[in-house]
Order: C-alpha cells, then structure tokens, then sequence
C-alpha cells in the first residue's frame, strides 16, 4: 500500500474543499472496497477523506419516501423497520451481498460506488482500459466467467458487482449529490455509465461530488417485488445473474412493472425493454419469456460467460411467475 | 510408499533375524490392541483452549530481537529471462533493510525433490534466485526486507523488472498434446496390465467407457505459509509453520552447505498443512536473506502469494471405461490418463491408485501419463490422486450400475475382491461392504429412485448418490520416540512430529497415558522440533501409525530398562519384558497382575531421578506383506435448482472403514473435514489460470471458491471400529480418506436428480443449464 494521509470532513463543504484541493484524494466511506483496491496497487490516493459521520440518517418520510444518508451502514439499512416496511427488496437485496462483517463496514455511498471485480482489473501485471486508459483488455479473451453480456464495449466486459444497486434501479432511486456548484440529484439508473471508450470513466459525478444520501420515492400498494441472486456458492460470492422484479398486476393483466438485472453489465441494468413488453399484457409465462428474449436479444457471450444469457432469461421468467403467483 | 522406502524395505527384510513387528504374522499381539479405555475415548483436543485465547504460538508469531520482515516480488512472465531490474527506488523507501535478487543472492545447491532422497523436502529442483531464468508465472524474483511488514509490502512494489519472454507451455489443453511415461508414481509402476482389458471391453454385455476432467487447485489452509528464522553463526534457527521439520532441516542443510545438526526447526503448531507445507522457495530465499543481512527475518506469504509461489492439485484428464458381465461382474477395468506436471517436480498424481485395488475386475488396464507445463510446481494436496480418481472411477462405476439398471451399491458388492486385485496380496483388514450396508441404512438410501428425475420439491430436483472411498495406509520409516520417566511417576514422549490441528498430539497423549498405565495428566507429548527424536512427516494420513510404531518400540526399550532397575526386592523381579504390562502407574505382570510395582517406586528404590528409553520404528513391512487401505462409503442427497443449475447438498453421510478409531472427537473432525473439502472439489474449487499467460487470475479467497458454511448440510459420519490386526494400534490413517469419493458422491446424486453427468470438475450451474 502506498503512503496516504487521512483526514474526517467536519461537514459536506469541507470535505468537497479537501478533495478539490487535492488531485489525488479520495472520499471514504466503509472501506470495504477502496481500502482493497489500495493494497493491490489499483487505487492509489494520496489523502482519504473519511465522510462517513456525515450523513447517516435514515428518514422515514410521510409522503411514504425515505431518504437513506449516504454513511448509513449496510447492515442499517437491511435492517431499519421502515425500509423493510415500505422496500423490503432492497432489504433482500443488501442481505444477499457480501458477510455480515463486510455489511457492518459498507456505506450506501460506497456501496454505489464500488469498483467492479475483474480479476484482470486486479492484477496489475493484466492489461486494462479501467486502470490504464488505452493499455488494452485482457479479459476480453481471457478467463471471463463474470464478466458482461450486455452494454459492453471492445474496451471493458466488466460488470458493476452491487446487489443494492439492482434493487435501487428497480426502486427509481434518486441519489442526492453535493458538489462544489451545489446540490443536486441524480436518478441511479443514470449514475453509472456503460464502458464505451472510457471504461475508466464509471460514473457521471466529477471527482468531487459528494453522495450525501438515496432517496426511495414512495411506492403504491399494488406492487409486489422480490430479488433472486444466483451465484456459484450459497453465500459470500458475486451475482452471476441476478433480477429485482416489481409488479402490479390487476385481474391477470400486468399494470405496472420494473425489471433490473445484476451481474450482466457495467452498471446495475433496468431492463427497460423488457418492461414495455410487459406493460398491459396478460400475466402469462408466455409473456414473460417474450419479455425476456427481447431484453436479452443484444446480450453478446464472451470464451467463458455466454451461459448468462440464458440465465438471466431463466432467472426473469421464473421471478415474475414466483410474484405473480404470489398475487394470484 | 516412495522408492526410497522400497529400497530401504526390500534391503531390511532380507535382513537375517529380523523380530516381526507385533502387528505381523509371528509377533506378539499388542495387549492394547483390543483395549478399551482411553484409546478411542472422544478427548477434547488437548491444544484447544491454548488455540481460542491466542496462545499457541504459530511461526508467524515468534519474537525475535532486530526482526526484519519479507515480502517477495512474483514475475509476471511465465517464461523468459530478466533483462533489467531496477531496485534502486525500492532500496531508497523508508525502512528497507535489504533487496535481494539473483544478482546478489548467496550461491545455494537446488533442492532435493522430496522421495528421491529419505529426507528431502524440495518440491521443486529448480534453483532458487540463482540466475535471470524464469520458470513459471509467479516466481518470486526479488525478496525484500524491512523493518515493518507495511514498508517491505510498500517497497517491494518499487522494483522494476523487464523481461525477455519465452515460448511458455501454460495450457493444458495444448499441452496434454505431447506427454511422457513418468519413471514411477510414488514408487509403483506407472502402468499395470493383468490380462487384456480393452479387447475384453469390447465384447461385454455392458460398458461404459467416458473421459473425466478435473481442474487445478490452490493450497488454502488458514495459516498462511510463514517462517521467522534467524542464524546464529553458521546455524540456522527456523520457525516453520510445516508438515516435516526433519526434512526442512535436511534440505535447508544441503541447500546451504552446512551439516544437517546446524539447522534447528521448530513447528510445534500449523493451521493446517493438506500436504501444502514443505519446502517452498519462501523458507530457502527468507533464510539466504536473513544470512546476507545479517538479520533475523519473518516472512509469511500474503493469499496471493500462496496461489503464485506454493503448488497445489494439478488438472487431469482421465479415461475410465467398464466392462461386465451381465450378472454384474466385471471383465474390464481401464483406468488412464495425463496430469500436467513440471519438468523440475515428481508429482504425476496418483489418480490410478484406487482402480488398482477396489475392484475384482478380471482384466485391468492401468496407465498414467503426465504433461509438462511452465507452472508453478504441483504438489500433494489432501487426497492427491485418490480424491480425483475416485471421481472418475466412482463415476464410471455409477454410469456401468446406471446402464445395468442395478443398484450402485449392488454392483459394487459383485465385485468385492478377494484379494487384491493387481498386487494378488491378502487384505489387511477391509469391511468395505459393511460399510455400504451401515451406510445404506442410516442414509435411507433405499429411498432412492431408480430413475434420475423422479424427485422434486417444486423448482428443486432431488436426487441420491454414492461413491466408495479409499485411501491407501502408510506408514514412514524412521521415525524414533524416547521416552523420559522422572521420579514423580510422570513421563514425557517426544517425536519430531507434527500438530496440524488433526489432534495429533491429543490422540498421542491418550496413545500414551493408555500404554503407561498413566493417566491423561501425568504425561506429555512433546513434538515439532528437530531437537527430538526424528519423527514422521505428517504426510500421506501416515503420521498416527508411525508415531504409534515409534512408541511402541520405544516403550518396549523402556520395560526392558525399568526391569533391570528393579532388582530382587521388587514384586517384578525376575520378569521379562515380554511378561509385563503398564498398569495404575507402574507395571505388573501380564498373568499376575497383583505382582505389581509403580514406576515412583522402582525408580526410588534404584535411586533414580529419571529414566530414558528412546528407539525406532520397525520398518513398515506390513505394507508389503498385505494389501492395506482405509475405505468408506460417501452417500449424498442434493437439491439442483431446475431453472439455474444451481447444486446445494442437502444431505451427507460418510460410512468408514478405518480399522481402530482412536479418538472419535477427533476422527470426527477429520472425516468431515475431508467431506467438506471434497463439496468443495465437488461444486465449486477451481484454480483459473489464464491459458495465455499461465497466470492465476483468482488468487484470494473472494474469487477462489470454498465452501461456506451454508454450502454445508449436516454431515454424519459413521465407521465400522475395526481394528486391523496388522497396522499398529489397528489404526488406518484418517486424514485424507474423507474426501474421497465425494466427487463421485456428488456427481451421481446430481444424475439422479437431473439425469445430466457431469464429467468435469467443478459442477457449476453453468454446466445443469
């Protein structure tokens, strides 16, 4: 690990001061991800900005919202009775991540912004375009069991490894940014971007906007939702697909609907095609599968990861048939 | 069994006079045989409370004055040379005390490959650090030291290497293209052939015939590999976290010149070895460091740093094709072959053994062959050979039952051996299909249906396997034990063996307070440390019957001796040896035993403060005279997700057969240890090495999958306490058996549930879909 100076903001403005004064600083949250990348020689900051104390509140509001801070834990959030009242996908979706003790150290901030698990990312002896613009990608024909089906570019096949953040894209969570022009929001299914040309480039916020919290707007009644994970051990690994699904189905026709897929793609994916393939169709498996196949009709499989591809349209039929059942 | 002990054994039993060991055919039986009191009881490991309060002291832990720290820098090249090397800003980084590479390591002689010499630990012959050379990708290419592990781990990524690459062998799938006949596999021949197996094949009533393949894996034991070493002059002082201070000693000797008395290994505890800890390049480059430096240095090898430099499981391809009879029996028996392997090691994994002595096969066709790659060197790991041979074997075994249509367990009975079937020996002991049955029973395995696919519980598929199990019994020359009798009647064992975590020295402890008359409290076993007695590695589930060998030699020298101290006046006088027994702290004899003396007794009335017997093992000929095995039955029930592929077994049982269970805690222990490890193997292990480069690209924890606890179900173990009247103590070895056959085990299950073999390692999802 190389030598770093460590530093607690007193407050948002501070912290933002700090890393604008620093090229090389970095917000801290948990730890549980930058502090990794630090010892493999991935990331290398020169001053860590710890904003954890900042903003860990979660804010149950009477709109039926809620507002998480962004240093609450993971272990908070799964947890607190309102979330797991009103967003109990999100509570699944947190508990099938990582262990308890990683889930104690995460933030929701760091959560969102936590790097993908390319091995070849990790491995600096490895060409990548996410570490070293323009150097390559060894992944591409390398071993690349987890890698991307959709969204990727010749330049990354990397996935975002957040189970969160599938549940925040179906939820149409708002993250709260503070920069040093002022506040403003951002939708999370618009926060990450697809690899392109600059694999390295992963989110929209500039090095110095703060998350300061998520907020989860309220939902209607009718929704019924679940979050399935399947990975290559019970526990303790990533998503090789996973779906967050939510439906509100009336007399057997599918009303409302949203769909996102982790373990696919850059970013955490909001299956928006399949979505209006399902909207206003009848609650059927037929229509599940159709939905499916057209979500997954640009995947592309890679020397060691095309079965994703039929995974994941297993894995969307089977969570629909699983929730609608559950209405029926 | 290694040449070097057939060489040694076929020289000794030619020996004139030789006394047969009580354990063999003319011996005396040993009276502690059939006893039961302390030997078998479930005795808590003695070293367990020391462990949870931090207290033992592993060799990552011992202090030194003036410590340096290690950490070493891996190519990145699989093959090649070091052009440039730049250590200039790593010398400069706070801290550093030293950098070395081969421009300024000390001239070192290569290791000696373990097996070719009696006491070689090498796991490699290549030289270490000793010339620009590179050999496989993660060789380690700069050792650094400093003051703090955080500086050395800082400034070792300061160095700057170029390479020059070479033309590398780091696929196997290439390289399974061009292989060669090994000279042995551990000592036996690398092919069989007892009649004519593939024409016989080719007319039976039934046969199957498929290829099986297994990937690599790592070492993962909890303790990293670590030693903190320090020389005194020309001596060499090394706390070694390792399965065989002896041949450390021995090696690291020859390695640097010196004789083998200058070099002092200490390894009183490890956190698990599974056949990983020897000799790896860490210990040789900390020591040739710690010499130049002139400091004592600590290096324990990050996660990575155990996948880069320290060898593990290798991959195989293997063919096994069945021919039978249509009453079951069968009439060929083909098990073939390749293991990737080095140029500079001899470990062609021996995944032919168990088809060499499970089946009454009439025709048998046994041939290994390895392929050599520009890896890091493979080594053993728990089970090596058998644990992937089983599934093979056991596979194949399930498909012939399957094509049958009979009972897998059925089929297995129709072809009991009598004998063994390629070396024509009698058994020792083998109550294999008492075990199936008690296995059989418990498990409910008549519950199975016959036809894959039949059971569900709404998306799961539920399905039933079996394997056999099997491991073959060793015991290693050598080893010595002395034992020290002082005049409160309490009595020390020593032996430079090895507590892995096993409950070695727990079950020793209960071994020797039994054979003493003693209780549990008035003895100690002392061990891991070249200062004692030589002892067995703890390798190849040997270790228990060769420390039990070495004791028993040893308390015979021991009576011998206290009876000459007893002189007229003592209850004993005038016994022999051979008519005495330990008892209530002393010893009686055998056909009276209220002629009884205590050892606080005699050793008062001779004026003694102590007393010292040490002796050595027989050599193990047992081994050759029977055909001798651990074996077992491995029932599975498991639950395989029809839309995902994914496999969670919900139901294990292990039936053993490994002659006298010596404590059943800590048999326990192991046996589902070995299970759970072979779940492991089973559904998920799997070292990914890119095949362009011959690097590993998994090398944590986070990426490398082992069980976790919720990939485990409960697992009941059961065995049949047979005692073997031939091994000392009647014990078989424990350790590795266990995880044989849970490949198979597995693997039919999931056939049973699904009706889709998987005949490559690992069973992933991604292969049921």
């Amino acid at each position: 690990m190389n030598p770093f100076t460590y530093e607690r903001a007193a407050d948002g403005a501070a912290a933002i001061r700090l890393v604008s004064d620093n090229r090389q600083a970095k917000y801290l949250g948990g730890g549980t991800n930058l502090v990794d990348l630090m010892r493999e020689q991935v990331e290398r900051p020169k001053l860590l900005v710890d904003v954890t104390a900042l903003s860990r509140e979660i804010e149950a509001r009477e709109d039926g919202s809620v507002l998480i801070g962004a240093g609450a834990t993971n272990t908070a959030v799964a947890a607190d009775r309102t979330v797991r009242e009103r967003f109990p996908l999100l509570s699944r979706a947190i508990l099938a991540g990582a262990s308890g003790q990683i889930r104690n150290m995460a933030t929701v901030a760091g959560n969102i912004l936590q790097r993908t698990r390319c091995t070849y990312f990790y491995d600096e002896a490895a060409r990548c375009n996410k570490r070293e613009p323009g150097a390559g990608c060894d992944a591409i024909d390398g071993v690349n069991r987890i890698h991307a089906i959709l969204g990727a570019s010749p330049s990354c096949v990397a996935t975002h490894p957040s189970d969160m953040c599938v549940a925040l894209a179906a939820l149409d969570a708002v993250v709260h940014v503070q920069g040093p022009g002022g506040d403003r929001t951002v939708k999370l299914v618009d926060l990450h971007r697809l690899p392109g040309g600059r694999p390295d480039i992963e989110t929209v916020l500039d090095a110095q906007d703060l998350i300061t919290g998520v907020e989860l707007p309220a939902l209607g009644f009718a929704w019924r939702a679940t979050y399935r994970k399947v990975r290559d051990r019970a526990s303790y690994a990533f998503a090789l697909v996973s779906v967050a699904a939510m439906v509100d189905v009336q007399g057997g026709t599918i009303r409302d609907v949203r769909l996102a897929l982790g373990g696919v793609a850059h970013k955490p994916w909001r299956a928006w095609k399949a979505e209006e393939a399902l909207r206003g169709r009848l609650a059927t498996r037929e229509s599940f599968a159709q939905a499916a196949e057209a979500e997954l009709a640009d995947a592309a499989g890679l020397r060691d990861n095309a079965f994703k591809i039929e995974l994941a349209k297993r894995c969307i039929v089977a969570t629909l048939g699983d929730l609608i059942g559950e209405t029926a | 069994m290694t040449s070097i002990q057939d060489a040694a054994q076929s020289l000794l039993k030619t020996a004139i006079g030789l006394v047969p060991a009580r354990w063999l055919p003319g011996g005396s039986p040993d009276p502690l045989m059939q006893k039961h009191g302390l030997i078998g009881a479930p005795v808590s490991r003695l070293d367990g409370a020391l462990k949870v309060r931090g207290k033992a002291r592993f060799a990552a832990e011992v202090p030194m004055q003036g410590l340096t720290y290690a950490a070493l820098l891996h190519s990145t090249v699989a093959r090649g040379r070091i052009v440039a090397l730049d250590i200039s800003a790593a010398e400069a980084a706070p801290g550093v005390v030293f950098v070395m590479t081969y421009r300024n390591a000390p001239r070192m002689a290569s290791p000696a490959l373990m097996n070719t010499k009696p006491k070689a630990a090498g796991t490699s012959n290549l030289p270490v650090m000793q010339d620009a050379e590179i050999h496989w990708n993660g060789e380690p290419v700069a050792v650094l030291l400093a003051d703090t592990q955080e500086q050395a781990d800082h400034a070792v990524t300061l160095i700057r290497v170029t390479y020059e690459t070479a033309p590398a062998i780091t696929d196997f799938d290439a390289a399974k293209g061009s292989t060669r006949v090994p000279a042995n596999i551990l000592g036996e021949p690398p092919s069989i052939e007892r009649g004519n197996a593939e024409a016989t094949l080719v007319q039976a009533a039934f046969q199957v015939d498929c290829t099986y393949a297994t990937p690599a894996h790592n070492h993962n034991a909890i303790e990293l590999h670590a030693a903190t070493l320090a020389w005194e002059g020309d001596k060499l002082i090394l706390h070694d976290a390792t399965q065989m201070v002896n041949n450390v000693a021995w090696t690291l000797s020859q390695i640097f010149g010196i004789k083998e008395e200058q070099v002092h290994v200490r390894s009183p505890y490890v956190g698990g070895g599974f056949g990983g800890k020897s000799l790896w390049n860490h210990q040789i480059l900390a020591a040739a460091a710690s010499r130049v430096s002139g400091r004592p240095v600590r290096i324990m090898l990050p996660r990575e740093g155990v996948f880069r430099s320290v060898g593990g499981r290798t991959m195989t391809e293997q063919r096994v094709a069945l021919g039978a009879r249509s009453d079951g029996k069968l009439t060929a028996l083909i098990h073939t072959g390749t293991a990737a392997m080095t140029p500079h090691n001899e470990c062609p994994e021996q995944f032919s053994f168990p088809a060499r002595h499970l089946y009454a096969a009439e025709n048998i066709m046994i041939a290994q062959r390895v392929a050599d790659m520009n890896i890091v060197a493979n080594t053993f790991m728990r089970a090596p050979g058998e644990s992937i041979g089983t599934f093979a074997l056991e596979c194949a075994m399930d498909e012939l039952a399957e094509a049958m249509q009979i009972d897998p367990i059925e089929l297995r009975r129709r072809n009991e051996p009598a004998k063994d079937p390629t070396s024509g020996n009698e058994f020792s002991s083998r109550h294999l299909t008492e075990a199936y049955g008690r296995g059989a029973e418990q498990f409910g395995w008549e519950k199975r249906s016959a036809t894959p696919g039949a059971r569900r519980d709404g998306e799961w598929l539920i399905g039933m396997g079996m394997a056999t199990a099997t491991y073959p019994y060793y015991r290693m020359p050598g080893g010595a034990a002395r034992i020290r009798l002082t005049a409160d009647g309490r009595a020390t064992v020593s032996t430079a063996a090895h507590e892995m975590g096993m409950g070695t020295a727990t079950v020793q402890t209960q071994h020797i307070a039994e054979r003493l008359g003693l209780a549990m409290d008035q003895v100690v076993f002392e061990h891991g440390d070249t200062a004692l007695p030589p002892g067995s590695m703890a390798g190849g589930s040997s270790q228990t019957a060769s420390i039990a060998a070495a004791i028993i030699a040893a308390h015979d020298a021991f009576k011998a001796a206290l009876l000459k101290l007893v002189g007229n006046d003592s209850p004993l006088a005038g016994l022999k040896p051979d008519a005495v027994e330990a008892r209530d702290g002393g010893l009686c004899s055998s056909e009276e035993p209220d002629k009884h003396e205590t050892y606080v007794s005699i050793l008062r009335r001779a004026g003694r403060e102590e007393l010292v017997a040490e002796a050595s093992a027989p050599p193990p000929l047992e081994a050759q005279e029977f055909s001798m095995h651990s074996y077992g039955a491995q029932f599975c029930e498991v639950r395989v997700s029809e839309i995902t592929g994914e496999v969670r077994v919900s139901r294990f049982l292990g039936s053993f057969d490994c002659g006298r269970i010596l404590n059943a805690k800590t048999a326990a222990s192991q046996f589902r240890g070995g299970i759970i490890m072979g779940l492991g193997l089973a559904l998920m292990e799997e070292t990914h090495r890119d095949p362009r480069t011959g690097r590993i690209m998994n090398p944590s924890l986070a990426e490398y999958h082992v069980p976790v606890h919720m990939d485990v179900p409960k697992i009941d173990v059961i065995w049949t306490d047979i005692p073997d009247p031939h091994s000392p103590l009647g014990a078989h070895g424990i350790g590795e058996i266990g995880i044989t056959g849970v490949g198979a085990a597995v693997a039919n299950a999931v056939y049973n549930a699904t009706g889709k073999r998987i005949r490559k390692l690992p069973i992933s999802l991604d292969k049921l879909l």
